[in-house]
């Protein structure tokens, strides 16, 4: 507890005490009033002071203001023990409310302790310094000794690790690491001693980015989030005009038909009626209930940037997914070299490896390194290449074009399309057909049952995309039971095909986009949602995406799917349960029904229960998939 | 031009009443107050001095919210 909330326990506790006793006093009339304006004053004293001062500033109609208007009702009415007790009950459910929040939100923080504290700079004469790691500066040389955060991103130039990025992910895959290696932010070492190199500055580093990712999530609302603040803006005016109608409009009415006012009986009313209207147990639920829903998925490597995707990600009905990195491991092996001609297999794969020396995609480095060898690159010139086809190059001076099945048909080549699953490298040399490689990637082995749970969590149809041919396409979404396969497709072709399923779906459903966060940023940015994956250590994927899995499992998009529907069925049931009791309260103390004791009930009651169910939010079922 | 600060306020309602106070504020384009952070998002207007801006903005909040505190 802070020393705010201790100073209030204090007060509740002196003015309980008092009130207790004063029940047994047998005081009357004004001594009466006196005696329990001591314990009144002692706890709602700032109550009383807010409420003044928001009616100075033109800021009426807050809780201070019921509250205050409520409890000087029952003083006057001459109801001193329910006037002193409804602003003690008050006080007691806003600091249960104060600690239940604080305690979550420190829970929260801690599952996302990633924070390094400090960084062990090495100075030129060797000496090691403790530092804030904001103080470092890029090229410096750091010591993390085993058991500590890496606290900058930086290379490894001394020692070697293995480092355990639970932290980030939510699970604990070691990683080894050695001279020359990358290290991220975050991780724990848990071996050796490393030396580093920084090639970040603290705030550009992974730590620093994913923190301050997730807390600024909760500054992107929620549409539900919305509904309750506009909700808040009407409803408090409402009931205090209410209120109103019933202390003067009611009595005056009577008086009018002739009947006796009966003023204090329905002031008394209108003052229960105040007390139940608070709208505590709403406002402070449905942002904590986000909040705990955010906090519980980042503890499991998902990172969600804002309550509003936290929502959509809900209402998702479709899942489109990129294969490569997403289904498959995205790691490609040669498999099969079939030469044609006077071809063999080791000369095809040479001129495939030099053809394709420059590149980065992943097929070109599977083709250099089932090639073994360093390419000379002054054997290789004149590289061009093709988005979506292939590369030409000249090697040793022949004309060489590796690529697919497109590229052949531009080159006028016709190319036999071989049985086996898998990506095809079709090589023509000075235009003639040379043969083809087989590549093939392995599919995750979580990816199967991502798509069953996928099913189970109620997406209505999965498709995948994929700049594979249409063979090695539709045997993959058979192996994994996807509904629908667009094969063949450019980087460009992603988008128009994400925004031609985006116009045929219904209005309510939402589509989310699962990509590896390198070469699909559009499609990210274009679905409704976009889920990028295996995002450690890339800032791309960070950036460009709405929800961040930190690790490449698949199965992850169920479980986050999951999170959010528990995180909405909780905020409904807040939202149903909350205005529920208050309205069926409010009917009650209109009709005279309700005490004043049920009154504080339907406030701090709802409040309390509206919390503790909001707090669930935090604790995330993963069911097996740690196991 | 966007800067958080490390705010005190306790209770949600009083952070959605500093919102609109500070929103409000001249200089100010934008602002959002986290509760659960205990953060306010503030995104000034073209040519605005954060400092000068941000004493109004206390000001601001403090009118609507006696208690809360804003650690500039």
């Amino acid at each position: 507890m802070t020393k705010k909330q201790k100073r209030v326990l204090c007060r509740i506790l002196l003015s309980f005490g008092l009130m207790v006793i004063l029940a047994f006093v047998p005081a009357e009339g004004i001594l009466k009033f006196g005696l329990y304006l001591i314990p009144y004053l002692i706890i709602g004293y700032d109550i009383l002071k807010k409420a003044v001062l928001g009616i100075l500033h033109g800021e009426v109609f807050d809780e201070n203001f019921l509250m205050a208007v409520a409890t000087v009702g029952a003083f006057a009415l001459g109801e001193y023990q329910e006037g002193a007790a409804v602003m003690l009950f008050y006080q007691i459910g806003e600091l249960f409310q104060s600690v239940a929040v604080g305690r979550s939100r420190r829970n929260i923080s801690a599952l996302m302790d990633i924070r390094p504290d400090y960084a062990n700079l090495e100075k030129e004469d060797g000496s090691l310094e403790q530092v804030d790691p904001e103080e470092v500066e890029i090229g410096s040389v750091i010591v993390v000794k085993p058991g500590e955060k890496i606290p900058i991103d930086g290379e490894v130039l001394e020692g070697s690790s293995v480092l355990n990025t639970s932290a980030l992910t939510g699970e604990s895959l070691p990683r080894e690491v050695t001279v020359g290696d990358a290290c991220i932010s975050g991780c724990v070492n848990e071996s050796g001693l490393l030396k580093l190199r920084t090639t970040k500055e603290f705030g550009e580093s992974t730590v620093s980015k994913i923190l301050d990712l997730v807390e600024n999530s909760s500054m992107k609302k929620a549409r539900t989030e919305n509904f309750i603040t506009r909700f808040a803006h009407y409803y408090t005016p409402t009931v205090c005009y209410g209120a109103l109608a019933l202390a003067l409009g009611v009595p005056l009415l009577n008086l009018l038909l002739g009947h006796p006012a009966a003023w204090g009986d329905w002031i008394t009313r209108a003052l229960t009626f105040l007390v139940i209207s608070c709208p505590c147990a709403l406002v402070i639920s449905i942002p904590l209930s986000f909040f705990g829903g955010i906090g519980g998925a980042s503890a499991k490597g998902i990172l969600i940037k804002g309550s509003n995707y936290l929502e959509l990600l809900s209402q998702t009905k479709y899942v489109v997914m990129d294969k490569t990195g997403t289904l498959t491991k995205g790691v490609f092996q040669v498999t099969e070299i079939h030469p044609e001609g006077q071809f063999t297999r080791e000369s095809l794969l040479e001129l495939a490896a030099c053809a394709e020396s420059y590149s980065n995609h992943p097929i070109s480095k599977s083709l250099r390194q089932a090639y073994g060898k360093e390419v000379d690159a002054e054997r290789v010139s004149d590289i061009q290449e093709i988005s979506g086809h292939g590369v030409t190059a000249l090697v040793d001076g022949r004309k060489v074009a590796a690529g697919n099945g497109k590229l052949m048909r531009q080159l006028g080549l016709s190319a036999d399309e071989p049985e086996a699953a898998g990506t095809v490298v079709y090589v023509a040399v000075d235009g003639v057909y040379a043969g083809y490689l087989l590549i093939a990637d392995v599919l995750k082995e979580e990816s199967a049952r991502a798509l069953k749970e996928l099913k189970a969590a109620g997406i209505k149809k999965t498709v995948m995309l994929t700049g594979d041919g249409k063979k090695a396409a539709e045997s993959v979404a058979a192996q994994l039971s996807i509904d629908e396969v667009r094969s063949e497709l450019l980087p460009e072709d992603k988008v128009e095909q994400v925004e031609a399923l985006l116009a045929s779906k219904g209005k309510k459903e939402v589509l989310a986009f699962v990509g590896d966060g390198i070469n699909d940023a559009p499609v990210l940015s274009r679905a409704d949602i976009g889920i990028a994956m295996g995002a450690l250590g890339s800032d791309a994927a960070i950036e460009a995406a709405d929800i961040v899995l930190m690790d490449d499992n698949p199965r992850k998009i169920a479980l986050a799917i999951r999170i959010s529907r528990k995180c909405m069925r909780i905020v409904y049931e807040n939202i149903v349960f909350a205005i529920g009791v208050k309205f069926l309260c409010l009917v009650l103390g209109a009709l005279g029904k309700a005490s004043m004791w049920l009154a504080i009930f339907a406030d701090v009651g709802v409040m309390v229960i509206a919390v503790l169910n909001a707090i669930r939010c935090l604790k995330v079922n993963a069911g097996d998939l740690e196991a | 031009m966007k800067k958080t600060y490390k705010i005190e306020v306790d209770c949600a309602n009083c952070a959605r009443k500093m919102e609109e106070a500070a929103a409000k504020v001249e200089g100010v384009a934008a602002a959002t107050v986290s509760f659960m952070t205990q953060k306010m998002n503030v995104e000034f207007a073209e040519g605005a001095d954060a400092k000068a801006v941000m004493q109004d903005v206390q000001k601001a909040c403090k009118k609507v919210e006696s208690d809360c505190e804003i650690y500039l």
